[in-house]
């Protein structure tokens, strides 16, 4: 009983561990390429989240086999992160199409620069990371 | 400033994960009893060897018809932002000798297993995501070692559009026959049998095909830029 829960805390960890790992990319890289490996990374976080849930350590995958009688996991959890991985992949392609564009457009992936230089364009300024619109003197 | 209040926010978040853990309730079927109902009674309802497959196309098909649109939009506005190659621009230097055969090499086996893949998802772990997967990773190798023949994309597009129009059509016969959108079809079967589980291996072969030709086009826009 121990043992199964060592397993299940190891898998929990590993899943906030991804989960934060995640956030902290989001948060604080500036290289847009990084921003899009923390939304893969918590993704993932996430994934990992759901499987330890439906986790039983008695229990066996949910597909019936000839003689078989040991119990099996919750495939709800499962079918569940079946479509997130799909859902994930199409989120990921998009991410990366944008990121593409935005490079052939500005030469540049720091969000820095190109809030700056979205700023300059659309007639806006600049204060902490927020553009602001600049009054007209 | 920015950094900082990063880091705070990332370990204060950590701390609030820890103490949720500790009410976590581990070993136990979560989501409200469904889960163990499904067990029981999938085997007579479906049929399907695969329960999670039973799950994904019988008690849960709306939902799969909904993230294949989310698929499909995603495709779309790939395309959308990326738009189409000016014939005039080059391709890049087609890659050597070993690549390009192992390509060729790898491409029926690669359609093979993508297809078995699919056409037994609904007895053994895979199914037509999975299946779909591989098919479009064997359409890619090929494009990835000569870059000068592209992907038919009004092909792709044209079989996506029709595994898409199989899957809603099989939905709807199952609504007119049995009173269900997406309601499993022509019996259950022997548990276990290839031709088994009624409209499941069907509606899978529809979304193996969706999400192959898909993924594979989506990938060669990526590619194309």
């Amino acid at each position: 009983m121990t043992e199964t829960i060592g397993i299940q805390l190891v898998s929990y960890s590993g899943a906030m561990g991804l989960i934060l790992l995640g956030i902290f990319a989001l948060v604080n890289y500036e290289h847009l390429i990084r921003v899009i490996f923390g939304l893969i990374l918590l993704e993932a976080g996430v994934n990992l989240f759901l499987i330890t849930l439906a986790y039983r350590a008695d229990a066996v995958a949910p597909i019936m086999i000839e003689g078989q009688t040991a119990a099996m996991v919750d495939p709800i959890p499962h079918a569940l992160v079946l479509t997130a991985i799909v859902i994930g992949v199409a989120v990921q392609a998009l991410a990366l199409a944008l990121v593409i564009k935005t490079y052939q457009k500005y030469g540049t992936l720091n969000t820095r620069i190109l809030a700056q230089r979205i700023a300059e364009e659309s007639g806006t300024r600049m204060i902490e990371g927020i553009p602001t619109e600049v009054k007209k003197v | 400033m920015t950094v900082f209040s990063g880091v705070i926010f990332t370990i204060g978040l950590g701390v609030l994960l820890i103490a949720v853990m500790k009410s976590l309730i581990l070993e136990q079927v979560l989501t409200g009893g469904i889960g163990s109902i499904i067990l029981e009674q999938a085997p007579t309802e479906v049929g399907s060897a695969n329960i999670v497959s039973s799950v994904l196309l019988a008690y849960r098909g709306l939902d799969t018809l909904g993230e294949l649109t989310v698929l499909f939009v995603a495709a779309t506005a790939i395309g959308l932002v990326l738009g189409q190659r000016s014939p005039d621009t080059k391709h890049d230097s087609e890659a050597g000798f070993i690549l390009r055969s192992a390509a060729d090499l790898l491409f029926p086996f690669m359609i093979m297993l993508g297809a078995y893949i699919i056409l037994h998802g609904h007895i053994t772990p895979g199914g037509g995501f999975q299946g779909g997967a591989i098919l479009a990773a064997a359409f890619f190798i090929p494009i990835l070692a000569s870059p000068a023949s592209p992907l038919n994309h009004k092909v792709s597009s044209l079989i996506e559009g029709l595994a898409g129009t199989a899957f809603i059509l099989i939905g709807l016969f199952a609504l007119v026959g049995k009173g269900y959108f997406l309601a499993p079809l022509f019996g259950t079967g022997d548990i276990g049998a290839l031709f088994s589980a009624g409209s499941l291996p069907l509606l899978y072969l529809a979304v193996g095909l969706k999400v192959g030709s898909e993924l594979a086009g989506l990938l060669a826009r990526l590619q194309e830029v």
